[in-house]
């Protein structure tokens, strides 16, 4: 077990950047759809909240393949952002955050969805009472009580963000210091000669990456529970 | 002045509810299941009655004939919950502010002194609501719902949660309460205690108004 290699570090700091970014820019439309999941009944509920649990149960490489015929240069809406926003899916960086994003969407609005119904909704009712317009309820009693709740969230989405592979290898390929992400970079060096150790490498770093995030959820869910006893 | 002339269909239930009260503490009394709860939860706007008018010093609030209903954040209707539902990520002193804040009001450091005296609860304002007793609890609730400077004050059985000993504590705030002017409706299935707190009664029975007047009609 010799030094971590340049190339190594590329991977894996390219793997936390992607993860980042993907659980940050999913985030609010994550609190969005978890709040109507939870308190909004809608025609066409079942139908959205079986189109965010898709990519939990679809094979990794449909997800990957259906992102890259919507998002990739011709794709229909890949194409669009591409000539009118310059902001370019296919074979980037930001193209694996995408297929990240998509990937973890499902495991950051579960815990959401589950602390927004855990809050007393008569608390709300209390703060209508009190002078509080809906959306001044959510800002400061909704969203304080469910906050550990979106922390274990997004913990538990960078952790699966990080270690995405199949969809975003679809997506945007396998390509060292631009796609490569950790995931990536295992599956090159298991099929490399003498690449090993280096794997290994890899792989205990992403152990300690995944313990490390499945711990500070259990954490933040405790949390939770405190917060909402008041102590 | 509150005017009140509503029904409302809850399942099985039917409430069927007509009064005028001029009086300083309306007194809501009934059973349990008679009505009152879902009687001051459509003061209060938190139930859209089927049909009828509320109104509250000429301001109409609900009137389903043109299909009024103004929501509850607008009412500036003050509402002390039975459960007190105190907001548990904040602490006591935060809790007491959150009224001020929502409804934009400027601070008012001298109303805010006399209603923690008022209610003895100076020394709690650094207190998160789990670490309160539940008369503590209460007092902390009407001292919220005060200081949002409310037109009205709805108080759902304040005392229903509390053993005997605790009702003697929190009684004479209450009275106290009653003579700072602003106007109550009390909510009670106790008669004793309408009768120290009371100026005027509404008596509810399965969901009909039965009778109407002085502390008398408790006898």
């Amino acid at each position: 077990m010799s030094e971590i290699s340049p190339a190594e570090w590329t991977a894996i700091l390219l793997s936390v950047r992607v993860a980042v970014i993907a659980t940050l820019v999913a985030t609010p439309f994550g609190i969005a759809l978890a709040w109507l999941l939870a308190r909004r009944d809608f025609w066409g509920k079942a139908v959205v909240d079986a189109a965010i649990h898709l990519p939990l149960v679809l094979p990794p490489v449909v997800t990957g393949y259906l992102l890259l015929l919507t998002f990739g240069r011709r794709g229909l809406v890949g194409a669009w952002l591409a000539d009118h926003l310059g902001i370019v899916f296919a074979f980037r960086w930001t193209g694996a955050a995408l297929a990240c994003g998509v990937m973890s969407f499902p495991l950051l609005v579960r815990p959401i969805r589950l602390s927004i119904e855990a809050i007393d909704r008569r608390l709300e009712q209390a703060a209508g009472t009190l002078g509080a317009a809906p959306w001044r309820v959510f800002a400061t009693v909704t969203l304080p009580l469910a906050l550990p709740g979106v922390l274990a969230g997004m913990v538990l989405g960078f952790a699966k963000a990080i270690g995405e592979f199949g969809a975003t290898i679809t997506f945007v390929s396998n390509i060292p210091g631009e796609t490569q992400t950790i995931s990536s970079a295992i599956y090159s060096l298991i099929q490399t000669p003498d690449g090993d150790t280096a794997a290994a490498r890899l792989v205990i770093i992403s152990i300690v990456i995944a313990m490390g995030a499945l711990i500070a959820s259990e954490w933040f869910a405790r949390r939770a529970l405190r917060r909402l006893h008041g102590n | 002045m509150l005017r009140v002339d509503i029904t409302k269909q809850l399942g099985e239930f039917s409430l069927e509810a007509s009064f005028e009260s001029q009086g300083r503490v309306t007194g809501l009394f009934g059973a349990s299941g008679a009505g009152k709860t879902s009687l001051i939860n459509i003061i209060a706007g938190l139930l859209r009655p089927d049909r009828g008018t509320i109104a509250l010093d000429g301001d109409v609030l609900d009137d389903t004939s043109t299909r009024i209903h103004v929501p509850p954040h607008r009412r500036r209707i003050g509402y002390v919950f039975q459960d007190a539902r105190l907001f548990p990520h904040l602490d006591v002193r935060q809790n007491l502010d959150y009224g001020r804040r929502m409804n934009r009001l400027a601070e008012d450091p001298a109303q805010h002194t006399r209603v923690t005296e008022l209610l003895d609860i100076g020394h709690l304002l650094d207190r998160r609501p789990g670490q309160l007793s539940g008369g503590e609890r209460q007092r902390v609730a009407l001292g919220r719902a005060l200081l949002s400077k409310p037109r009205l004050l709805l108080l759902d059985e304040p005392l229903g949660s509390l053993d005997e000993s605790r009702k003697v504590e929190i009684l004479p705030y209450l009275v106290r309460l009653r003579d700072e002017g602003i106007p109550m409706v009390y909510v009670s299935h106790d008669a004793a205690e309408l009768r120290q707190l009371a100026t005027q009664i509404v008596m509810l029975q399965r969901g009909r108004v039965t009778a109407l007047g002085g502390v008398k009609v408790l006898t």
